[in-house]
């Protein structure tokens, strides 16, 4: 079992949690991720390492709460624990100094893309960040983007703060402009969005990268469920990736396999909405 | 029962093992073969001739003393024939069920030439079963060595390795990447082929018994490297198997409703997605499903669908549908074990032989629709003895399916060799070691099973960890230094 011993609320569906896992902690890196499974009826959910304390021994993790899972994660408090934690898994994103570089993050995107805008600008990187969300009460780590970017750009598609956008327009804008010669492009948020923004900078051909969030199980290379095509042919994005070159990512595919299990997820939901009414029920009339 | 002569005991006939009805089993996880009775496990017994040379014991990979465990069992003394058992093989309930004893043991067996053979999985799994109820031959650690030796991978070669080295008196930890332990036992095999009550028995037994400590989650090569292991302890076993699925390489393979067998049974069993949503992983399974391959692992996912189908049929009504095998050879190369194709048969799977898939075709939503096959015919003879498939010029043609299930063998993972310096791989990924002692090219690392063998059996893996541990634990005394 692996503790919790930090929550904090982010928004109203975004949490963070510290959990004790000095096994993941020894060798955790910016763009590697995790595999949590609550309980002994779990399933197992791929999380990113938003950040680490290796001499603590913790992984800091950041999630919405989408479905079934993640809603049973975001009821657990300090001290409660969970039943399996494994990881690190996949590649570390690749720093190096590059030059002036773009992290762009979409909701509970910007939880991923701050460790890796944090270990660019320690590279000695230009650091812009773009970071966005629906609407106010779901963005987070402000504070913590701006103080490892050299300009932060915050927009909600509802204009309730920041830019009333979504991110990719002032990412056009920066692409455009002639004087900022932008090496890279980070891009880290919902599907869509990743594949919103490799369009984007496409034509002004900006090496982007992206990560991607596949449904997963093992997350070692042994199923095969996270399998994405690339121009070239499948990878799996547990073991090749998670973080692929934007440009060569068949995003109408990967739409399309993130929807497979849609029908089941909302069972998932009905079932554990039913269960905590029940239960919530039980306990009102003790 | 008096003393049978050679002529009696060849007169009784081969005892079949009584079966759940194969109607309904069709709809249920539970065992399918239900094991026989002690009365017919004796009589079964009574037909071994006690051979001087026995043929069968040489047809076993571990060189079972099989005429010897029978011939306890045929007395009653079950503690006796538990003992001969175990002498070679540490765990009999699992063997007996999984072996493919047609090609092993029974295949040997002298009878088979004039009639049928003993059989000897069913008399294993009896004795098996009766040492998991009974537990008369106690797991016994020596004194403690103060050795550490690091186990990686907890499917049946490491398991077999760290039985044996704990009970040497040495320290064991192993490492399991996924969050439990068994392998493909627990993720691969089904539980109507092996219920997982048999596997956790087997090893929280000899956890207790050993003091082995099991750190699951512990990815070797992400969480820990070899380098790191090899920093902390004496010795390094690794039984990381064969996990790694391929895909064919045709058009489509990435459609939603296409998946390797990998993913399916791991869902299905691991993971216990035919109790969704009792349990959170769901898995989808189509009203006609295309398992891709021949062998026990394609047996076993097509024979999940059918159940999957069924268990869906009764919640919502409707038909439950058409489970396909798709096999590129004939029903004489099919490499599953024979109960297992004879049971496929009995509950209703379809088999496409001769037919080989060239081609996906999904709807507009990117759903599977249609599976495209070729024709086969067999020909010359290649390098595993079978006859190679050809393809018939012109013989194209479509079948509707939902679902296409990949069941085309597997390779090692390689992220075990990250940082791994001097361990030797070969082209097809496996790991190179010493036959008889599993030595790898690395000092102080010891490889078996299927990732030195790439995919193979229960019972060779079982022999391979085995195999190792001897050496291992002579290394460990001194008396083989690495060279
Ligand atoms: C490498 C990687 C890193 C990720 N990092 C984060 C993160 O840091 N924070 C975060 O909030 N989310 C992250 N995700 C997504 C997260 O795993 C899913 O939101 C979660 O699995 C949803 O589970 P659920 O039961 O709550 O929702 P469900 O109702 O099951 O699903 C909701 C959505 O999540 C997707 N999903 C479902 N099951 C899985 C699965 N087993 N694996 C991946 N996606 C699935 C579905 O496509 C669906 O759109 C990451 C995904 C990947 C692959
Ligand atoms: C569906 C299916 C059905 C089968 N049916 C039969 C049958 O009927 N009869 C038969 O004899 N054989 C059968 N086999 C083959 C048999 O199961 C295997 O040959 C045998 O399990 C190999 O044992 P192993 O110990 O080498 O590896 P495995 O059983 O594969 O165990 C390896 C373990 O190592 C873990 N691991 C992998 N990488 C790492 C890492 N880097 N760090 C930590 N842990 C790691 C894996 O998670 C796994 O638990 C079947 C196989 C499958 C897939
Ligand atoms: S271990 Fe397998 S092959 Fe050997 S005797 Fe037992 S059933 Fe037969
Ligand atoms: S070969 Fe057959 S008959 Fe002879 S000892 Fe073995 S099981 Fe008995
Ligand atoms: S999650 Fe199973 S192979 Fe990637």
């Amino acid at each position: 079992m692996y503790t919790i011993v930090r929550k904090e609320v982010l928004s109203d569906v975004t949490k963070l949690m510290d959990i004790e896992a000095p096994h993941v902690a020894r060798k955790a890196r910016a763009g590697q991720f995790i595999i949590v499974r609550i309980d002994e009826h779990g399933e197992r959910i791929p999380l990113t390492i938003a950040d680490y304390n290796r001499d603590a021994g913790l992984i800091t993790i950041i999630f919405q709460e989408v479905g079934k899972s993640t809603k049973q994660l975001g009821k657990l408090e300090p001290g409660d624990a969970v039943a399996s934690f494994a990881g690190p898994l996949g590649h570390p994103t690749d720093i190096e100094n590059f030059g002036t570089v773009v992290c762009v993050g979409g909701g509970v995107g910007i939880a991923p893309i701050y460790p890796i805008a944090k270990e660019l600008k320690a590279a000695g990187n230009t650091v812009i960040s773009i970071v966005g969300a629906r609407n106010r009460d779901l963005l987070f780590w402000e504070e913590k983007m701006k103080a490892v970017s050299d300009e932060l750009i915050v927009c909600t598609d509802d204009g309730s703060y920041g830019r009333k956008t979504v991110v990719t327009e002032p990412l056009k804008e920066i692409l455009g402009d002639a004087r900022r010669k932008i090496s890279r492009v980070w891009a880290i948020g919902p599907a869509i969005m990743m594949k919103f923004v490799a369009a984007a900078t496409r034509p002004f051909q900006v090496p982007t990268t992206v990560s991607l969030n596949t449904i997963m199980i093992d997350g070692t290379g042994m199923c095969g469920g996270c399998r994405v095509l690339l121009d070239d042919g499948a990878r799996f994005v547990c073991v090749d990736g998670p973080e692929f070159d934007g440009h060569k990512v068949d995003w109408e595919n990967l739409l399309s396999r993130l929807q497979f299990y849609r029908e089941e997820e909302r069972i998932a939901m009905q079932a554990y909405d039913h269960k905590c009414k029940l239960e919530a029920a039980v306990e009102g009339g003790k | 029962m008096a003393e049978l002569n050679q002529k009696e005991r060849m007169k009784i006939k081969r005892h079949d093992m009584p079966n759940q009805d194969q109607v309904v089993r069709r709809g249920n996880f539970e065992e399918v073969a239900l094991g026989y009775t002690e009365e017919t496990a004796r009589i079964e017994a009574e037909r071994c001739l006690q051979c001087k040379e026995p043929k069968c014991t040489r047809g076993c990979p571990v060189g079972v003393m099989i005429p010897q465990f029978i011939k306890a069992l045929r007395e009653g003394d079950m503690v006796k024939a538990v003992e001969w058992m175990k002498v070679k093989n540490n765990l009999p309930a699992i063997c007996g069920r999984v072996c493919p004893q047609e090609v092993q043991c029974e295949g040997s067996c002298i009878l088979t030439k004039k009639g049928e053979a003993v059989a000897i999985g069913r008399l294993e799994r009896f004795v098996g079963d009766y040492e998991l109820a009974n537990r008369t031959c106690p797991l016994v650690k020596a004194p403690r060595t103060g050795k550490r030796v690091a186990v990686v991978g907890s499917g049946p070669a490491g398991l077999t390795c760290a039985v044996d080295l704990g009970r040497q008196g040495h320290e064991i930890t192993m490492f399991e990447s996924l969050h439990g332990p068994g392998g493909v036992l627990v993720y691969g095999i089904p539980e109507f082929r092996l219920p997982k009550g048999v596997v956790h028995g087997e090893i929280s037994y000899a956890v207790e018994c050993l003091g082995i400590d099991i750190k699951t989650d512990h990815i070797i090569g992400r969480s820990f490297t070899l380098e790191e292991l090899l920093a902390d302890y004496d010795a390094v076993f690794l039984g990381t198997g064969a996990g790694l699925p391929s895909f064919m390489r045709i058009p489509g393979i990435n459609l939603n409703g296409v998946m390797s067998a990998n993913e399916f049974l791991t869902r299905v069993n691991l993971m216990k997605a035919y109790k969704f949503p009792e349990f959170d992983t769901p898995v989808k399974i189509g009203k006609k499903v295309a398992v891709v391959g021949g062998g026990n692992v394609a047996m076993d996912a097509v024979r999940c669908s059918l159940r999957l189908q069924a268990l869906q049929a009764r919640q919502s009504g409707g038909e439950p549908g058409e489970a396909h095998i798709v096999y590129r050879r004939s029903a004489d190369e099919i490499p599953a074990r024979t109960e297992e194709y004879h049971h496929a048969r009995e509950e209703g799977v379809i088999f496409d032989l001769l037919t080989n898939p060239i081609e996906i075709i999904g709807d507009d939503k990117g759903r599977v629709k249609t599976l495209r096959c070729v024709k086969m015919e067999l020909g010359e003879p290649d390098a595993s003895g079978r006859r190679k498939p050809v393809t018939i010029p012109g013989s194209e043609f479509e079948m509707e399916m939902d679902t296409v299930i990949m069941a085309l063998g597997t390779s090692p993972n390689p992220l075990v060799f990250v940082d791994a310096d001097g361990l030797e791989r070969t082209r097809h990924g496996t790991a190179v070691a010493d036959n008889e002692t599993g030595r790898t090219k690395k000092q102080r690392v010891w490889a078996g099973g299927d990732i030195v063998t790439g995919a193979a059996t229960v019972i060779s893996a079982m022999g391979a960890g085995k195999r190792a541990a001897t050496d291992m634990n002579n290394f460990l005394k001194g008396e083989a230094p690495w060279a």
